[in-house]
């Protein structure tokens, strides 16, 4: 059987595992998003106390492996949950859950970034027009800095899809656990682990084009520097 | 010293204000009283208070000492509901601070949808007659990068307009401008001036002050040294300072600039 033979044998389970890795991915970068957004306005408009903790947690998560805190949150944690009457969480759950967290710190940062890049005037102008820090933030600082943050956020999207390849510690089947199954079963490492390659590779191209288009889209006219600048 | 409610068109009413940033005390005891449709000009050598005391009037810094009323509300009281005393006094900034990402019709419009809680039509059409007062009917659809410093100072007095304040207090509205764009701005002021809107305005130009001031506060090191009418503090000023800064002012930026 040659090369193309052999992957398009393979390509079915591929494509499953595929399934999985952009299901982690997704869920991944998503909650992670909505934590890190917390967390960034946590850290940005609060005092001491509150700021302090969310600063421990994105040290935390940024301070050690990935594959460590997916071990913990999927081995360590269920004596634990079942202490306190819970079920532990499944393989899939454990490595969104592993994804969520650890994506969280870093988006967390970058969109701390992004709101501290906007010009302090502006939040200044919309409270001495009588809106609430709440309204400000909502209608004028966060409409900016999302667009600010967009292409280190699109980095970020890129490397969850790769770290989602954790997925092999809680014995879940995305595409690189697939892939080094299929590799043990016949004995064709080359062949399965580049197949895997070029499939996240895939990914990846039609993710960045995606996201450049995105970006386009939402330039603000004005601000950015001409396409055509030197 | 007496709270006298009773002189109805006091719109503003600032007693005995105090600010410290650390050790530095900046404003040491201001107090200053505005009448419905005057204009007065707040003149001074910078690092003076002049632009805290501005702030300290609409709260956006919290005056440790004082009090001041907005007509008959107390804003300094922590009970006041600060957005809505904010919502009706205008605030023009020394560099415009206009909304990057919305058009200059978003801009004035914003407010009027969020604070004012008026449906996104209703505002648009009110944003596009401030606008065209300002004489940018042209440019509702042009963001604040595309506009030149004079047009987005304009956008900003549309965008204060817009909330129907009972003043508008401007802080060095031209100070940042080409020399050039300052005439379109100071036109617009003193449009509004003689239309008889309430204003106390942060500024040298002299010219301007002179032609639509109803009262000129000479503020120095904390404290109001002096306050008259433009003709009592051009011929005789009583204090000494004041001369001196004001002979100073119209060497550096001469008068020609209002009208």
């Amino acid at each position: 059987m040659n090369y193309f033979e052999f992957v398009g044998m393979i390509l079915p389970r591929l494509l499953r595992a595929t399934v999985v890795t952009l299901e982690l991915t997704a869920i991944g970068v998503g909650s992670g998003f909505v934590l890190g957004l917390f967390l960034a306005l946590t850290r940005v408009y609060t005092h001491r106390v509150l700021s302090g903790i969310a600063n421990v947690y994105i040290q935390f998560f940024r301070a050690t492996p990935l594959v460590v805190q997916t071990l913990i949150i999927y081995f360590g944690l269920p004596p634990y949950f079942r202490a306190i009457g819970l079920r532990p969480m499944s393989p899939f759950v454990a490595a969104c859950v592993a994804l969520g967290l650890n994506s969280a710190a870093y988006q967390a940062e970058y969109l701390r970034g992004a709101i501290q890049a906007i010009p302090s005037g502006q939040m200044l102008a919309a409270r001495s027009m009588g809106m609430t820090k709440a309204q400000a933030v909502r209608s004028v600082i966060l409409p900016q800095a999302l667009r600010i943050v967009l292409p280190s956020w699109s980095n970020e999207l890129i490397y969850t899809l790769l770290y989602s390849s954790v997925a092999y510690f809680v014995t879940l089947e995305d595409l690189t656990f697939a892939s080094m199954k299929i590799a043990a079963k016949y004995f064709r490492a080359f062949d399965a682990y580049s197949a895997a390659a070029i499939l996240y590779l895939v990914i990846v191209i039609l993710l960045s084009r995606l996201l450049a288009y995105v970006e386009a889209r939402l330039r603000i006219p004005g601000l950015s520097v001409d396409d055509r600048a030197r | 010293m007496p709270m006298d409610t009773s002189a109805s068109d006091v719109i503003l009413r600032v007693e005995d204000l105090h600010k410290r940033y650390g050790k530095d005390e900046v404003l040491k005891g201001v107090s200053l009283e505005l009448r419905r449709g005057q204009t007065k000009v707040i003149i001074g050598p910078s690092g003076t208070g002049k632009s805290t005391l501005l702030r300290c009037i609409n709260q956006l810094s919290v005056p440790d000492k004082g009090r001041v009323w907005l007509e008959d509300v107390e804003i300094t009281q922590p009970r006041t509901n600060i957005n809505q005393a904010r919502a009706q006094i205008g605030f023009v900034f020394q560099d415009f601070n206009l909304f990057a990402h919305l058009t200059a019709l978003d801009n004035v419009a914003l407010g009027l949808v969020k604070v004012r809680k008026m449906p996104k039509r209703d505002a648009l059409v009110r944003a596009n007659e401030e606008l065209a007062r300002v004489g940018l009917a042209e440019k509702v659809g042009s963001y604040p990068a595309e506009l030149s410093g004079g047009q987005k100072q304009r956008v900003s007095i549309a965008r204060a307009l817009a909330m129907d304040p009972k003043l508008i207090l401007f802080d060095e509205p031209t100070s940042a401008l080409d020399p050039e764009l300052i005439g379109e701005v100071l036109e617009v002021m003193i449009q509004l001036a003689r239309g008889g809107m309430t204003m106390i305005v942060v500024s040298h130009e002299m010219g301007f002050a002179r032609a639509v001031a109803d009262r000129i506060i000479f503020m120095e090191g904390g404290v109001i040294l002096e306050e008259g009418t433009p003709a009592e503090l051009f011929t005789c000023p009583r204090c000494e300072r004041t001369g001196q800064f004001l002979r100073k002012i119209t060497e550096l930026y001469g008068e020609t600039n209002g009208r």
